[in-house]
């Protein structure tokens, strides 16, 4: 069973190369059963989006 | 058309902002800024109006600033990365099952897309990637804002891929600690009765 530790490294990986299948329903199957991850996971996420709002201009990139 | 040197001095804080995080020296900032005003003054036939100026000019200052990164890479000490942070920031936030320890298991942030609109929240946001330790920080920038893939980082900098992946790990690991304690504890989160 995935732990949160090794799920932290995975959601941060995530953004930054495509999981494999395995590792990709692992990470999921973590992250539906706990709270701190998901949380952790929803974080991370956030600051990758506020990443791209940086400097606004993600509206006029597309 | 011509450019108008005020609409550019306009977009002037955005730029060193930006030129900052990545270079972190005040000197190498106003170097990229005035050789990116030169191009853009140099080169205004070749902006079209269907991107915006804002858009154009960061896409100098994006090579500017890369050409700066690469010319100051003599300077980049890669033996400082492993001294940047040891691993013991894990140990902080797991036990030695690997599960979150009490006080370090991830909160929900409430509602933190309106933190977007907020002028204060960017300067907080600054103020976090500024407080990481500067080559993490660089990486993270690089990938982040400068949107290089990971392994170009790696060959850029002589790094392996695991290596740069737990770097990019460590940095927002430490921003979504700091982005925690100096922004979204302060809110009066409650919990969402989801
Ligand atoms: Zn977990």
């Amino acid at each position: 069973m995935m732990n949160c530790k090794e799920a932290s490294q995975l959601m941060s990986q995530e953004l930054d190369r495509k999981l494999s299948w395995r590792e990709a329903i692992t990470l999921k199957l973590h992250v539906s059963l706990c709270d701190g991850c998901a949380n952790a996971r929803k974080q991370v996420n956030f600051i990758h989006q506020a990443c791209k709002h940086a400097f606004e201009l993600n509206e006029e990139k597309k | 058309m011509t450019i108008d040197t005020s609409v550019l001095n306009a977009l002037r804080p955005d730029m060193t902002r930006f030129a900052y995080l990545l270079l972190r020296d005040q000197h190498a900032v106003e170097d990229v800024i005035q050789e990116t005003m030169l191009t853009a003054i140099e080169k205004q036939d070749g902006f079209k109006n269907k991107s915006s100026l804002k858009t154009w000019l960061f896409s100098i200052l994006r090579n500017k600033t890369i050409d700066a990164l690469r010319r100051g890479k003599r300077e980049v000490n890669i033996s400082t990365l492993s001294n940047d942070e040891d691993d013991s920031f894990e140990e902080v936030l797991f036990n030695h099952h690997g599960a979150w320890n009490l006080e370090t298991k991830p909160n929900a942030w409430s509602n933190p897309d309106a933190s977007f609109e907020q002028k204060q929240f960017w300067s907080v946001f600054d103020a976090c990637l500024n407080h990481l330790p500067a080559q993490t920080s660089r990486i993270f920038m690089m990938r982040e804002f400068l949107e290089f893939e990971v392994e170009d980082i790696c060959k850029e900098l002589s790094l392996t891929t695991s290596n740069c992946w737990v770097i990019l790990h460590r940095a927002r690991t430490k921003l979504r600690l700091c982005l925690d304690t100096k922004w979204f504890s302060g809110q009066g989160f409650q919990a969402s009765r989801s």
